[in-house]
């Protein structure tokens, strides 16, 4: 099969037939900022950071198939900015305490808003009142942290096919519910797997925080996104 | 031409972000040469009597003190910082945001594990009117007043705090290098 060629920024660049377009930049060294798309999962385009500009319309590019002759907007002032709203409204919308927070230096939130230089919010702080689930034996819920990003609802699934994490309720009110029975029975490294899926600290492992020392941690060096960017 | 005037202060913080400004290490030499400081813990001076360029903010605001503090700094400070994410975010205090005051004030001082277990029935909740009011949730200091910049860090590193301060007051660009701004 030929490849597809198409745009970003002006650039040339080739995909596969059927790659999204996030993907697509990502193979020819282009990043396009996500938060609720993980490699491997099916997207679910609920935060839209990797919003796009194609044919005079935003686009999600997490779920966008990537097209013949597409021309696609990444990086202009206009959308870079409007990316750095949504990163704003995440943290204004939930109780984002970074200071106090396992999941500090290691959160993809946290390295969205040092990638855009946020050194406040512009909108008003909401401080709503959300729930701390702590009586699982190897993972702790801090709904205070959740982005509704759904990557633990796609990928935490018990081996017999049951699901860990589900969604209750919609809208303002969503929030991310453990089933604490099947959270208890996950292996050490499905527990595991379920704290470095959440690309913030909503899901947490008991009894190993704080592992890495500052420094040393995964966005503490580098900007989210350079892996990419530098190839 | 006279030195820019600075001032700084510490509202509902734990003095960390001041702590941060002293590790400049031997930079503090060249400060000297750059500002002058007037209200601040630095110096121990108490009240405004002049005008001052640069007013920097630590802490957000828990009670009716914090306000007045800050609000007199903004009268004062032709320009105002937010240092670090107290100032910005409301930060550690801000966690009790969720929690009503009268439950706060009951866990601090009625029913708290730390409260003395003789004094039962003796217990009160201070309410001298010299003492400040405690406001209903910690406020970031840009939604008391308007804030013109905001250094972010837990405390911010020093060498951001350098760099903004020299920046601001020799009017060159300020660059942040990625390793400096950082919200722990």
């Amino acid at each position: 099969m030929s490849d597809i060629k198409f745009t970003i920024d002006g650039k040339e660049c080739t995909a596969k037939s059927g790659q999204t377009i996030v993907e697509a930049a990502k193979a020819n060294g282009i990043y396009i900022p996500v938060l609720c798309h993980f490699d491997g999962l099916k997207p679910a385009g609920t935060c839209r950071i990797c919003t796009v500009k194609t044919g005079g319309r935003f686009m999600a590019g997490c779920t966008t198939p990537v097209a013949e002759g597409m021309r696609i907007d990444n990086m202009t002032p206009e959308i870079e900015d409007m990316r750095k709203q949504i990163i704003e409204m995440l943290f204004v919308e939930g109780n984002h305490m970074c200071p106090v927070c396992e999941k500090s230096g290691n959160c993809e939130l946290q390295a969205l808003a040092y990638r855009y230089k946020m050194m406040v919010p512009r909108f008003p702080f909401l401080w709503p009142k959300r729930e701390v689930v702590a009586n699982a034996p190897k993972l702790y819920l801090d709904k205070n942290r959740c982005v509704q990003c759904l990557r633990c609802v796609r990928e935490i699934i018990t081996t017999d096919g049951k699901n860990v994490f589900a969604v209750k309720e919609r809208g303002g009110k969503t929030t991310i519910n453990m089933d604490e029975k099947l959270a208890a029975g996950l292996s050490d490294d499905m527990a595991m797997r379920a704290m470095d899926i959440c690309p913030v600290g909503c899901i947490i492992r008991k009894e190993v925080g704080y592992k890495v020392p500052i420094g040393q941690r995964k966005f503490d060096s580098k900007p989210i996104g350079s892996e990419i960017e530098g190839r | 031409m006279s030195k820019p005037v600075v001032a700084t202060t510490s509202l509902a913080g734990c003095f960390g972000c001041h702590m941060s400004l002293l590790d400049i290490d031997d930079r503090i030499l060249q400060l000297i040469d750059l500002v002058e400081f007037h209200k601040s813990p630095v110096d121990d001076i108490k009240t405004f009597s002049k005008m001052c360029d640069i007013g920097i903010i630590e802490g957000g605001c828990c009670n009716s003190e914090n306000v007045h503090v800050l609000q007199d700094f903004r009268k004062n400070c032709k320009i105002l910082i937010s240092l670090g994410e107290c100032a910005i975010m409301g930060g550690l205090p801000a966690m009790r945001n969720g929690i009503p005051v009268k439950e706060c004030l009951e866990e601090g001082y009625l029913d708290g594990p730390t409260v003395d277990e003789n004094k039962k029935g003796a217990r009160i909740i201070p309410n001298d009117e010299e003492l400040p009011m405690i406001l209903d949730k910690v406020y970031p200091c840009h939604e008391i007043v308007k804030v013109d910049y905001f250094i972010p860090g837990c405390p911010p590193r020093a060498d951001l705090i350098w760099e903004a301060l020299v920046a601001l007051v020799t009017g060159n660009e300020l660059k942040i290098p990625y390793e400096v701004l950082k919200f722990d």
